[in-house]
Order: C-alpha cells, then structure tokens, then sequence
C-alpha cells in the first residue's frame, strides 16, 4: 500500500479541438495519475464534442515565467516591428500564414 | 459534413470563434435510417416490451447515478458519474420513443391535456409495478464503492447485450444500440478502473470495495437470466438472450476481479420475484416518488 495523500495531485489540461491546429490549454483538475487524469480531462473538458485528442501534464513539473520578470523577458520585442513578416508580398498559394 | 479530424489545417479559415467553445459535428444517432418499419416475425407488443425493459435499465441505474452529482468524493468524479448518467438517460429516451411507434397501445395515459411526449410518459405516468427493469439498477448506493461496482456490472453486461443487438432486426434498435456500445465501453472502462483502483488503493478502500461486491453481487444473477419475452424478441431475430452473454459478461467481470487481486465470487440463485415481471424493492417507488413529483404536480406542465 503506498502513503496515502490528503489531496490528489494538480493537472493541467490541453485540447485540440476538431479544427484546431495546437493543442490549447483549458484548464486543470485533480487526478491521481496521469490515467484518471486524461479520463477525467475527458469527462469535464470535452462533454460538448469540444476536443479529438488531449494531453495531461502534472502541473509541477510545468516551469513557468515570473509576472516580475516581465519586463526584461518580453518588453524588449515591444518596439520592434520589424520582426513582423509584413513587409513581404505573401504569394496567393500559401493559405496559413 | 468533411471530417477535419485528421486535417487540422483544413477550415481554419472561416472558422467561427464558437468552435472552440461548444465544439460542431453532433451527431443524430438515427438520421441515417430510412425504413423503419417494425421487422416481420415479430410481435409488435414484444418488441415494445422489449425495448421498455431496455430503456427501465437505462432510466432507473441513470438516476441512480444523478443522486451523486454534489456527492461524489471529488468535483470530478461528480462531472463522471453525470455525464454516464446522461448517457444512459439518452439511451432512455430513444428505447421509449421506438416503443411508442411499435406499440402505441403501450404508450401510459397522461392527465386529460397534458402535452409531454410519449418518452415522458413512459418516464413519469407508470408506476414501480408497470417498471421492467432489473432490481440491480434500483438499489440504494451505500457509499461510492457501491456505486462503481453496480456500474461495473449493468455497464458490462449492456455492452455485451448491446454489441449483439446492433445486427438485430428492427432497424431503430440496432441504431441505439451502435450509439450505445460507444458510451457503454466508456461505462465499463470507467467503473472497471475505479473497482481496481479501491482494490489495490488503502486497506479501507479494499474493504469497502469488497463490501460492495458482497451487497451487490445478488443482483448480478438476474441480469443472465431470460424472460420469456427477451426469448420471443431474441428468437424473432430483434433482439439478444442475456443467456447467451453472460459468459462473455462472466469473462469481463473475472479480468476486473484479477486485476483488483479479488476473489470469483460464487453465482447466485435468480432473485425472485423478479423486477422484470414488474416485482421491485421500496427503492424503486422511493425513487420514482422524486423523479415523477414535479411531472404529475404540474401534468400541463412543458419542459
């Protein structure tokens, strides 16, 4: 028998709707493993035919950015729309750009 | 309607927003029949009959299962048991419908002007003693171990009756019963992990799965027995003996059993009388008591 926990584990939640390219995240629940934590990703993120394929992540294994880290991660890209492609004619034949 | 499943690129443009939120591509589980005629050789009143002990199952176990919404161990598994209860409900209300055109005369009287249809009817204007499900599906859960082993059973023998009754002879049957093999093994994949989880899981849980077992193991024996009416239909080619799957249920039930490092429980005799001959525990009439007072309190009631 292993040690027994008061509360099961936090998931985050990704589905790919029929039409969707990416996997999108849609938010989390609690499981006991990564088996009950794709069903029950199942039962309460896909009850309106939202999704054809779903992965499960232990929240803590997930590294995320800090709010104070903000401004030297992502205000440097601020001004710099050259970074943009939209100085470029898009030929007709390419659709998903 | 193109299936995009395997092509993600395809309708990104033109899409609409609400894709993502309520997802498209429902499915009428009876759209693609054309003749739906009852089949020859047999008798409409039991196939109608039939179809009512299908349906008693899915109703009764289905709002069995509501009872857990709030009261399930997580908010998860209240989302779970919900959703099968929905399911089955569905399946409810297709069997009572294709009663209805087979048999109108089975159809139960409603109040003088009430508007529900005859799904409704079937649902809120009989008695427990008109009901034709088994006692299995009407029995209290003492607790959530109750819950999932009850669920084991009913779910693994419908799957196994409902897999046949796709290649049946009246055409609306085998229609539900393809939309149901789907949700049952999900049913069954559900309840079968959760039996397993709580045999392996503290030895509290062990304890209570196996109490569980002992409280509903009775029942299981009536769900292989045949009444004399599912012989009719069976023989007619419109429907499935449970005789002759409950080996196949018995198989099912031993890989659960194995995995959860349990013991084969001994088979019972039939309980008798039986819930199929319209015999039921005060369960049933508890029950119907709540699902029927809001439908018999306001007859002209729409909803």
């Amino acid at each position: 028998m292993t040690d027994v926990k008061a509360e099961w584990p936090l998931y985050e939640v990704f589905v790919r709707g029929k039409r969707g390219l990416n996997h999108v995240h849609v938010g989390s629940l609690h499981a006991a493993d990564d088996a009950m934590a794709l069903r029950h990703a199942r039962d309460v993120y896909t009850r309106r035919n939202e999704g054809v394929s779903i992965w499960v992540v232990r929240s803590d294994a997930i590294t995320a950015s800090s709010p104070d880290e903000k401004d030297p991660l992502f205000a440097p890209s601020g001004d710099k729309v050259y970074r943009h492609p939209t100085f470029y004619e898009i030929p007709d034949d390419v659709p998903h750009m | 309607m193109t299936d995009t499943t395997d092509n993600p690129y395809e309708g990104l443009y033109g899409g609409d927003a609400s894709h993502w939120a309520f997802g498209t591509g429902f499915e009428d589980p009876l759209a693609t029949l054309g003749d739906t005629r009852v089949p020859e050789g047999v008798d409409p009143r039991d196939l109608a009959a039939y179809a009512v002990m299908l349906a008693d199952d899915a109703l009764v176990l289905s709002h069995r299962l509501s009872e857990w919404c709030s009261n399930a161990p997580d908010l998860e598994e209240d989302v779970a048991l919900a959703n099968v209860a929905l399911d089955l409900l569905g399946q409810a209300r297709l069997l009572y419908a294709r009663a209805a055109t087979i048999d109108p005369e089975s159809v139960p009287g409603v109040p003088d002007g009430s508007p529900v249809p005859a799904e409704d009817a079937y649902a809120f204007f009989r008695d427990a003693g008109e009901f034709r499900n088994v006692g299995l599906v009407e029995r209290c859960d003492e607790d959530f171990a109750d819950a999932v082993v009850r669920l084991l059973l009913v779910a693994s023998w419908r799957l196994a009756v409902m897999e046949r009754l796709r290649a049946g002879s009246d055409p609306v049957l085998a229609a539900v019963a393809a939309k149901a093999v789907k949700e049952l093994a999900y049913h069954r994949d559900y309840a079968g992990r959760w039996v397993v989880t709580l045999a392996r899981g503290t030895e509290e849980s062990r304890r209570r799965v196996q109490a569980a077992r002992e409280r509903v193991w009775r029942w299981r024996a009536e769900l292989g027995a045949t009444h004399p009416v599912e012989e009719r239909v069976a023989q007619a080619g419109a429907g499935v003996d449970p005789a002759a799957v409950d080996d196949e249920v018995d198989a099912v039930l031993r890989q659960v059993w194995d995995a959860g490092d349990l013991d084969v429980p001994p088979r019972e005799a039939v309980p008798a009388p039986r819930g199929r001959d319209g015999h039921h525990t005060d369960a049933l009439t508890d029950l119907l008591e709540e699902m029927q007072s809001v439908a018999r309190a306001h007859p002209l009631g729409r909803w």
